[in-house]
């Protein structure tokens, strides 16, 4: 599995898409701090592209990584090599680059900013965590889709579909609902329902830890509470991990049963 | 005989009342507590405490005198209660500092209280380790200046105010700076009062603190980094010009609370960082003119019976969001105000947008319907319904709209 991983890993960071991807961060960075010189506000504005994009590109890159590599992989697989251990280590070359290229590139411009003498350093890990948490999740989905549909199209449409449902549809469902029962206590549910979603999720563990969560109110107090203990951090890391673990026990038990 | 006696007793009489005799105290001097000074000096003395440490507390003065403190002695109240009561007019105190003020649950305790007086001057003096600070009640053509007052107050009902006036009339508070107290400056049925150049920070609760106070002035204030911000109630005729209200940050803080508010003008102040910078409930008739409000989590949250307000020529920059309203009925004013985040064009360049803007986004409106929804903020989906309703307004009053936005900030001219 190692190998493979190795394998894949080297490939990607030879790949032109790598570069693009480490260079575009590089780039927001630089251009963020340049326009403006505060660091905690640059981490907010960074939040916001970090929520949208990193689950786009981990979704739209796994499955292009899967559907071109299909005939390496087709000959991988008449090889004496576990079939998880293929797709396990696959996935975790392409995740790991593009964690890499975003920890990396968004790293470099705030480290020579000077990120380490400031107080945003926390928010900026934490920030650089649930990034390629992010990737993590939305990669491992990717490979789930691809590996249940052959046609490329349908893929493609579902893992698009997907990331559309946890960046947008859910938060749409999510504000109807909280809409609706009004009349009813809705912290509970409110926690619940963000517990539930990797980018609502990590959207409020960044927004609680900086200055804007004033805003929050009431609510935010509620959550601040809950996320405030040992427990809403277990928790919510719990679910995290879930998020990766449980697509990836998936990809073991479809790639295993799979007809080739 | 009789005539040398005559003119004598006529000279004493003269020096008494007519210029006053000048009694020293030290720890020297014939007097060495300023109570005995006090209790000897007649009316129109002037009392001159020289540097030293002197620990007294209920110091009546029922008759005019000045009390003249020389390199700031000090008046160690020990804790025991209040400091100096005046109940006589014309009376000044100058350059003295005063600690240790006596904490009460049951009297309020204040370094200097003035009671019924008129005229009367607190200049230069500092307060440390107070309970109240300067008590004015029932008094009138007074002057408070440039007083500084350091408060050590950890809880809001084991502390007092620093400036607190009550029934005053005509009294300026001028070039104060009041840290650490809970209410900063407080009012309550006083009115035609200027307040001018204070600074008031750290304050547990209010930085000002207003309520039935009528024809008031506060201008070239700074508020800043108080638990709650500027509180002022059921007050008419105000005056607000110039000041700064920073940093007022927290879950249940604002710069400025408007409630039963009339008829007052809000102009030249400036609204940084704060989570919401006017909060205004039941406030009618008010201008707001030439204001900057930057960085707040909500410049204004319109929180109901508001009418013909009008506000023009503000500049709004940066704000999450500009204004928040929680009816669809509208009739305020908003005209020719610089907002950040206005999109639209000017093609025959003469500086104002060609499209109206609308301050309100539908999701502060749905914030204020269900506040539970805030959770929502900066999602995508938020962002996407915030540019559909400005396409097509639904939900927030149509008619709320700033029909000459303007391109660029204007420079107000601060001094």
């Amino acid at each position: 599995m190692i190998k493979i991983l190795k394998y894949s890993f080297y490939d990607l960071m030879r790949s032109r898409w790598s570069y693009v991807y480490f260079l575009f961060y590089l780039l927001l960075g630089l251009v963020l701090l340049f326009l403006n010189n505060d660091l905690s506000k640059a981490v907010i504005t960074l939040m916001n592209v970090i929520i949208i994009l990193v689950p786009l590109i981990g979704t739209i890159f796994g499955v292009m990584y899967y559907y071109n590599s299909k005939e390496f992989t087709e000959l991988l697989l008449a090889q004496p090599v576990k079939r998880s251990s293929i797709f396990l280590g696959q996935y975790l070359g392409v995740s790991l680059s593009l964690a890499m290229s975003l920890v990396i590139g968004l790293g470099l411009p705030f480290i020579f900013y000077g990120i380490f003498n400031s107080d945003a350093i926390g928010n900026f890990s934490l920030l650089l965590i649930t990034g390629a948490l992010l990737t993590l999740i939305f990669t491992a989905l990717a490979f789930v889709i691809a590996l249940t549909n052959d046609n490329k199209i349908k893929g493609f449409g579902y893992a698009i579909l997907l990331w559309l449902f946890l960046a947008v549809i859910y938060d749409g469902i999510f504000l109807m609902s909280l809409v609706f029962f009004e009349d009813y206590p809705l912290d509970k549910f409110s926690l619940i329902t963000t517990m539930l979603n990797p980018i609502d999720l990590s959207r409020v563990l960044i927004l609680l830890k900086m200055d804007i969560s004033a805003l929050l109110g009431y609510t935010g107090a509620v959550f601040q509470k809950f996320f405030g203990t040992n427990l809403g951090i277990i928790l919510s890391s719990l679910m995290l991990i879930l998020w990766v673990s449980i697509p990836l026990f998936l990809i073991k038990r479809i790639s295993g049963r799979k007809d080739f | 005989m009789r005539s040398p006696v005559f003119i004598l007793i006529l000279f004493l009489l003269c020096f008494h009342f007519g210029w006053g005799r000048t009694i020293e105290v030290c720890s020297s001097c014939e007097h060495q507590t300023v109570n005995a000074a006090i209790e000897k000096a007649s009316a129109f003395d002037t009392i001159v405490v020289k540097k030293g440490i002197y620990k007294e507390f209920n110091l009546h003065i029922t008759k005019p005198l000045s009390i003249i403190g020389e390199d700031y002695p000090v008046i160690d109240g020990e804790n025991k209660g209040e400091i100096i009561t005046i109940e006589a007019d014309s009376v000044s105190v100058e350059g003295l500092k005063i600690v240790n003020v006596g904490t009460s649950y049951t009297t309020d305790y204040a370094a200097v209280r003035v009671v019924k007086s008129e005229n009367f001057l607190i200049k230069n003096v500092q307060l440390e380790r107070l309970f109240f600070g300067i008590y004015l009640e029932k008094s009138r053509n007074g002057k408070v200046l440039n007083n500084t007052i350091l408060g050590d107050a950890v809880e809001e009902f084991s502390s007092g105010n620093g400036i607190q006036l009550w029934y005053c009339n005509n009294v300026e508070v001028i070039g104060n700076s009041i840290k650490k107290v809970r209410d900063g400056i407080y009012l309550e049925f006083s009115d035609d009062i200027l307040i001018k150049d204070n600074t008031s920070q750290d304050n547990l609760r209010y930085g000002l603190h207003f309520m039935f106070s009528n024809n008031d002035i506060y201008e070239n204030n700074t508020f800043e980094n108080n638990g709650a911000g500027v509180a002022v109630m059921f007050s008419k005729f105000i005056t607000m010009e110039g000041n700064t209200f920073r940093k007022n940050w927290g879950t249940a803080s604002f710069g400025l609370l408007l409630k039963e508010i009339n008829d007052s003008e809000i102009k030249n102040n400036k609204f940084e960082e704060n989570t919401v910078g006017i909060n205004i409930e039941g406030s009618n008739r008010i201008n707001y003119t030439d204001n900057d409000f930057r960085n707040n989590g909500w410049a204004i949250k319109v929180r109901g019976a508001c009418y013909t307000n009008i506000f023009t020529k503000n500049n709004f920059f940066n704000n999450s969001f500009d204004i928040s309203y929680n009816s669809k009925l509208n009739d305020n004013r908003f005209d020719r105000n610089y907002w950040s985040s206005y999109t639209g064009y000017d093609l025959n360049k003469d500086g104002i947008g060609d499209v109206p803007y609308r301050p309100v986004k539908l999701f502060s409106y749905i914030v204020n319907r269900t506040p539970e929804t805030i959770i929502l903020l900066r999602s995508l989906f938020i962002d996407i319904i915030d540019f559909s309703e400005k396409v097509s307004p639904v939900f927030t009053p149509d008619n709320l709209m700033d029909e000459n936005p303007l391109l660029k900030p204007i420079s107000h001219d601060f001094n």
